[in-house]
């Protein structure tokens, strides 16, 4: 896999990704596993909720918008009152319905609780300089 | 407790006593529209000369202006005029001196809605605003139809830009995974993006195909070809279309129908209907389960009945089940994949045959489906040969 030198960034990260589309998970799972991470999945955010209780993930990846639309935002929300120092990566495909203007940045500050906006689908060199921009910073 | 509504009504003359003898008679006027029985009050305003009227119409528009036609300065017919460009939305009542025709054509070319020959009775005077609430009223109830309409439409063009862009981005992601060799370096996850891009592109499909059938449904556009049709026949066709697929997980489909059900009908729609239901019944359903498809008719109707030994739903779930986009989201669907508009083309093919759909159901022990539509003339057809016969 073509990693860049990143000085301190983990070599296996644990990381949690949420998305119900199962393909996505696939994708994600290929790329970040094959890059030597951990990957716990979660098809929506009940069964995230209960993937947290026991384990504290180094990241999160989360869709967005799942079997509610405001699903990713509440996740987010909650695991960053029990885990403030993880960083999650919101993902989307969707952004123009939800009417929520995302600005032109990728990243997220103020009330939305992500550190990080991905567009779908998600490329892994994308993904990559992300997660080594949030977990070096 | 019934609604109430209150509209503005400005009188324009330049007599104190004219605008004073309007107002008494429309004092404590209240009418009730015939639907929805809301009642209608009204608020009188005053203008004494047509430019003050225009003044009044700007800042706070009426609903309804009581116009008199000869005024010093600008006259009714000015005031009619700026209306016509300015607030289109006001109705006016012209109120004219003498019953003359002439006045009154030019009014009513000019747009007013109705005219009041002077001198006029109370009487006469609340029957023509009467007449002018009732406008004002369906004019409203025109707009916020269209604007809902419009929202409606909205809202389905966003949920489908999403049902279209997630199998894309999914296709997509795999594809990537192709060319930037991430799923090469293991080679047995190649038939499974292979099959999985596969899968999400025969959804997209379904997608499409069904957005088809629901858009010659809705506009009408599609020529109907009503003509008598074999029900069990086509019943017969659609479980062999669809017996591949349940071959594939063991399900049997058991067709239990007389051996001819005619009805008078569309053969593309009632093949639409049976297909929906049967793959439904094959989709949700549990590996070597059973499908059974049963026919049967009255004088009048016929029912389609289908069941299955599936995943089943909560009272909650199927509660609306017939809507569009509505899948079901849990754990037993997840891999299900569904256009969510399938059982809202059932439901609006019922419609156009005087039909109606229903949902019997229990979780995890499946759900039985039925879907009952007119014979149409079938049933005068039958008549005619018991008669003849």
């Amino acid at each position: 896999m073509r990693m860049k030198e990143g000085p301190t960034m983990k070599e296996h990260l644990t990381i949690l990704l949420v998305d119900d589309d199962q393909d996505f998970i696939e994708q994600m799972r290929y790329m970040l596993e094959s890059a030597g991470h951990i990957v716990h999945s979660a098809p929506g955010r009940e069964k995230a909720m209960e993937a947290l209780d026991g384990m504290k993930p180094d990241l999160a990846v989360i869709d967005l918008m799942m079997d509610r639309n405001d699903d990713g935002f509440v996740l987010a929300y909650r695991m960053k009152k029990m885990y403030p120092e993880v960083p999650v990566i919101m993902v989307t495909a969707v952004t123009s319905e939800t009417g929520i203007d995302f600005g032109s940045s990728a990243d997220t500050g103020g009330w939305m609780r992500a550190d990080a906006l991905l567009q779908k689908p998600v490329r892994f060199e994308q993904l990559d300089a992300t997660m080594r921009r949030l977990l070096n910073g | 407790m019934a609604d109430e509504i209150i509209l503005k009504l400005l009188v324009v003359d330049d007599e104190a006593g004219m605008r004073m003898g309007v107002r008494r008679a429309l004092r404590g006027f209240q009418t009730e529209t015939d639907d929805t029985g809301t009642t209608v009050k009204l608020t009188v305003d005053e203008a004494e000369s047509g430019e003050q009227a225009i003044e009044l119409i700007q800042s706070a528009p009426p609903d309804i202006v009581l116009l008199d036609h000869r005024m010093g300065g600008i006259t009714g017919i000015d005031v009619l005029n700026w209306m016509e460009q300015n607030s289109p939305d006001v109705i006016a009542i012209m109120i004219t001196a003498y019953a003359s025709l002439e006045n009154a054509i030019s009014a009513t070319k000019k747009g007013a809605f109705d005219f009041l020959p002077k001198p006029f009775t109370p009487a006469e005077l609340k029957v023509a605003v009467r007449q002018a609430v009732k406008h004002v009223l369906a004019l409203r109830e025109a707009r916020e139809l269209a604007e809902e309409k419009k929202r409606v439409r909205f809202q389905f063009i966003s949920v489908l830009a999403h049902e279209l862009k997630a199998p894309l981005g999914a296709i997509e992601g795999y594809l990537y995974l192709l060319q930037d060799g991430t799923a090469l370096k293991n080679p047995e996850t190649l038939p499974r993006v292979v099959e999985r891009s596969l899968i999400r592109l025969q959804g997209m499909r379904k997608l499409i195909f069904d957005l088809l059938d629901l858009t010659r449904i809705e506009s009408g556009e599609k020529k109907r070809e009503l003509s008598r049709v074999d029900l069990a026949a086509i019943a017969m066709t659609s479980r062999e279309t669809m017996l591949p697929d349940a071959v594939a997980r063991g399900i049997t489909i058991t067709l239990d129908s007389p051996g001819e059900l005619f009805m008078n009908g569309d053969r593309g729609e009632i093949e639409i209907v049976l297909n929906n239901l049967i793959s439904n019944a094959v989709k949700y359903n549990r590996d070597n389960g059973a499908v059974t498809v049963k026919l049967s008719d009255s004088a009048d109707e016929v029912t389609i009945s289908v069941s299955d030994t599936g995943i089943g739903m909560t009272p909650e779930e199927c509660e609306h089940l017939f809507g569009e986009f509505v899948r079901i989201k849990n754990d037993k669907t997840r891999n299900i994949l569904g256009s969510g508009l399938g059982l809202n083309i059932v439901k609006r093919i019922a419609s156009l045959y005087d039909g109606r759909v229903s949902v019997e159901s229990t979780p995890d022990v499946g759900s039985t489906f039925s879907v009952v539509l007119g014979k149409g003339n079938e049933k005068d057809r039958v008549a005619a040969d018991e008669l003849t016969g």
